[in-house]
């Protein structure tokens, strides 16, 4: 693998702004950047492979880390007992009964002849196991929304250290991927991207409304962390002597020491997945994966299954999304489903990868930290030039809500740098080799 | 056991808003169907078109009413239609000018299309955010009911009660129109004709000397009107939001699946199919269960098969049963 200078230089420059950011504005701010940007150039890595490397398009990219967030509630939460006795049974049972209805829906699709019995059969199974379904889910799950409400009123988690979250919320996204993947792949290719849609509001459909999984729109907040609270730290001797060193507030000191903490964590993960990924880009798989994007008919004739290797890809992007948002649950220490919008998880990310360039893991990554950069730096600016626009004029209706209208700014800007960037760089920053 | 007091609640709560509901979202899928066939892509800015069609005749609509104009029992918003519409047509031409003609000439993968028509539907739905802001708005004026619960009880004694809204009305008549003139258009004019014939097969129409410049032209100015027609008609129904909007994009495209891409009438079909879906699985069959049966049978709970934050859940079931057993749709659209 040899090194272009260029896209040191780039990454370089990358690194200034955050320096620069760290240096003018303040380093708490630079280091809540870098933070997301590593979690960003994740999910960027993850449909990366899904594009770059297949073609496919995924408009589903919010549901994918939805599920990865709702990962670290099941796994790192502590489990609730008294829901637990009150509802846990019967709601497990409905879900088994759920999961059972459908399976021998599709065995006796499998194995009846084709007719009406077989029609009859399939309906009657479903409509049987939809009410056995109700019968035992509904009771148990208003026991559990009961308990004590206001704090819990969910099963709870596994109480497990919360950095198993992330594999998890890895599987929990291959799974939903997987579901969507065996439906609408080997199909046109645009209906992946509708039941990708689909799947990612259903996803969070699900979690603001099912309460006893994970308390819905009510939120978990105070998440386990995988590194110390601000608040321990500050006692630590060695942050203490650090914070006298440098001559910084004791308080920052220890959410600076934190927030490095969770940027090395990141950090590790993001290397491993990025040598996973050259690894498989550059291995007799990644050609593979490539030979089949650029001509697929080519692919078929040469004897390769080009639905199945579609599936895999798909899962093991979506796989990388889910791990992505499971991270980013822990870093912001709660889950809240109502934050989750299209606009931010799904189209930001798109602009990643454009922008970066799709078909190569470095410019992903790049992309993931540009695009994040220029998302947070870009309301306050958009904001400063509305008011510079708006500085001659009369106060008045017009003048608030241009004012007001600056936080939209930033979806439109977004907007067109994709449609740019398509149009005249569709390679983007770091073009595919 | 009173089937004709069941039929009533039946049609006041699922048959009347499912038949709206219907029509709303045949509409839009016609759109989406129209630009299928004919550009070859999937348009994920429709929502978002359909969004900006009403955010131009709610503007119109309040300026209208600032003059003091009204139209009587019906909507002012019927009057701003038409600048709605042509705005509506203007924005579409100009985006496929812009964004699509490139890519266009270039025949990139549909893919690229569906990609392009993410990033036109952001810059959409910026645009309508930053002119009318995100949050609800109504607009509907004049008179509600075309007959009210307490007029139909007065009228017929009845013990259940049933209303037909203005909007309910206005929106199945105005959607029969639009469609019949649209099927009009497709079955008998020559543009119609030509157009038929570039879906069917793009080279046989080429080699006929039909303009395809023309033709993409034309379906962009009928997406834009029933873009901007199914949108002030589900404004006027439920308030306008536009990200409510977006939302609707997942509806109108199973509905267009259902029915079979690239087919008008399957996107109608799609559309009523859809809407009863949605519709008879969120209800609460418990009142039109206790007319049916006997006191001994009736139900104790409220009979709903799934609440009604799951009616995305019921669209995309749908497409999935579709897409597993007939990919091509009921109608036989285009191949897979």
């Amino acid at each position: 693998m040899s090194v272009n200078p260029r896209n040191i230089l780039l990454f370089g420059l990358m690194g200034m702004a955050l320096l620069l950011v760290a240096v003018l504005q303040s380093p708490t701010l630079a280091l809540t950047i870098l933070n997301m940007s590593l979690i960003s150039a994740i999910m960027a890595l993850g449909v990366n492979m899904q594009w770059g490397y297949a073609g496919l398009f995924n408009v589903g990219i919010m549901g994918f880390t939805a599920v990865g967030g709702l990962a670290v509630v099941l796994v790192a939460q502590p489990p609730v007992p008294e829901a637990w006795r009150a509802g846990g049974f019967g709601t497990l049972f409905g879900l088994l009964i759920g999961v059972g209805t459908v399976m021998a829906a599709v065995a006796l699709w499998r194995r009846m002849a084709p007719g009406r019995g077989r029609a009859l059969a399939l309906v009657a199974v479903l409509v049987a196991g939809f009410a056995l379904n109700r019968y035992f889910f509904v009771p148990a799950v208003d026991a559990i929304e009961a308990v004590d409400p206001a704090t819990t009123g969910y099963l709870g988690g596994l109480g497990l250290p919360v950095v198993l979250a992330w594999p998890v919320g890895a599987v929990f996204a291959a799974a939903a991927a997987w579901l969507v993947g065996k439906v609408s792949l080997g199909l046109r290719s645009d209906y992946l991207a509708i039941a990708t849609l689909g799947i990612s509001e259903i996803i969070i459909a699900v979690m603001k409304n099912e309460s006893w999984l994970a308390r819905g729109v009510k939120n978990v907040s105070g998440l386990p962390r995988p590194v110390p609270q601000p608040v321990d730290m500050q006692a630590a001797p060695w942050v203490q002597s650090l914070a006298d060193g440098l001559g910084w507030s004791l308080a920052q000191t220890a959410s600076i020491v934190v927030m490095l903490g969770y940027a090395g964590l990141f950090t590790l993960v993001l290397g491993g997945l990025i040598w996973l990924a050259e690894k498989a880009l550059n291995s007799p798989w990644g050609r593979m994966m490539r030979a089949i994007r650029d001509n697929e008919t080519a692919a078929r004739a040469m004897g390769k299954d080009v639905t199945r290797r579609h599936l895999t890809i798909f899962v093991l992007g979506s796989a990388v999304c889910g791990l992505g948002g499971a991270m980013m649950v822990t870093l912001d220490g709660q889950l809240n489903p109502g934050t989750y919008e299209p606009l931010r998880f799904t189209f930001l990310v798109w602009v990643m990868v454009i922008v970066g360039g799709s078909g190569n893991n470095w410019g992903a990554v790049l992309g993931g930290f540009v695009v994040w950069f220029l998302w947070v730096q870009v309301e306050p600016a958009g904001r400063f030039v509305m008011e510079l626009v708006t500085a001659g004029m009369a106060e008045g209706d017009l003048k608030t809500h241009l004012l007001n209208s600056a936080a939209h700014m930033r979806l439109l800007t977004m907007g067109v740098a994709m449609l740019l960037v398509l149009r005249f760089s569709p390679r983007g920053l770091i073009p595919e080799r | 056991m009173d089937i004709l007091n069941a039929l009533i609640t039946l049609a006041n709560f699922v048959l009347f808003p499912a038949i709206t509901y219907g029509s709303q979202l045949a509409l839009g899928a016609l759109g989406v169907t129209l630009i299928y066939g004919i550009l070859r892509f999937s348009n994920f800015a429709h929502g978002d078109t359909m969004a900006f069609g009403t955010m131009v005749t709610i503007l119109i609509t309040w300026a209208l009413q600032g003059a003091g104009v009204s139209f009587g029992v019906l909507p002012t918003a019927l009057l701003a239609l038409p600048v709605g519409i042509a705005a509506t047509v203007v924005y579409l031409l100009v985006t496929d000018r812009v964004v699509y003609r490139f890519y266009r000439r270039q025949k990139v993968k549909p893919v690229v299309l569906v990609m392009v028509s993410l990033g036109v539907m952001f810059i959409t739905n910026g645009v309508v955010r930053l002119i009318i802001g995100p949050g609800d708005q109504r607009f509907d004026d004049g008179a509600r009911f075309i007959f009210s619960v307490s007029q139909f009880r007065a009228y017929t004694g009845m013990e259940e009660g049933l209303a037909l809204r203005t909007t309910q009305g206005l929106t199945v008549i105005t959607a029969l129109i639009v469609m019949a003139a649209l099927f009009w258009f497709l079955n008998r004019t020559r543009t119609g004709k030509s157009m038929r014939a570039y879906s069917d097969n793009e080279d046989l129409a080429l080699l006929s000397g039909i303009n395809p410049d023309r033709v993409v032209q034309v379906t962009w100015i009928l997406a834009a009107t029933l873009a901007a027609v199914a949108g002030v008609l589900y404004g006027l129904d439920k308030g306008f939001r536009p990200f409510t909007y977006f939302q609707l994009l997942l509806p109108i495209f199973a509905a267009a699946i259902v029915g079979g891409l690239g087919s008008p009438m399957g996107a109608i079909a799609g559309g009523y199919v859809i809407a009863f879906a949605e519709m008879g699985i969120t209800y609460a069959w418990k009142r039109v269960l206790t007319h049916l049966l006997p006191d001994s049978l009736a139900p104790e709970g409220l009979v709903q098969l799934m609440s009604v934050d799951y009616k995305f859940a019921v669209s995309f079931a749908l497409l999935v049963v579709v897409l597993i057993f007939r990919p091509t749709g009921l109608f036989r659209g285009r191949s897979v």
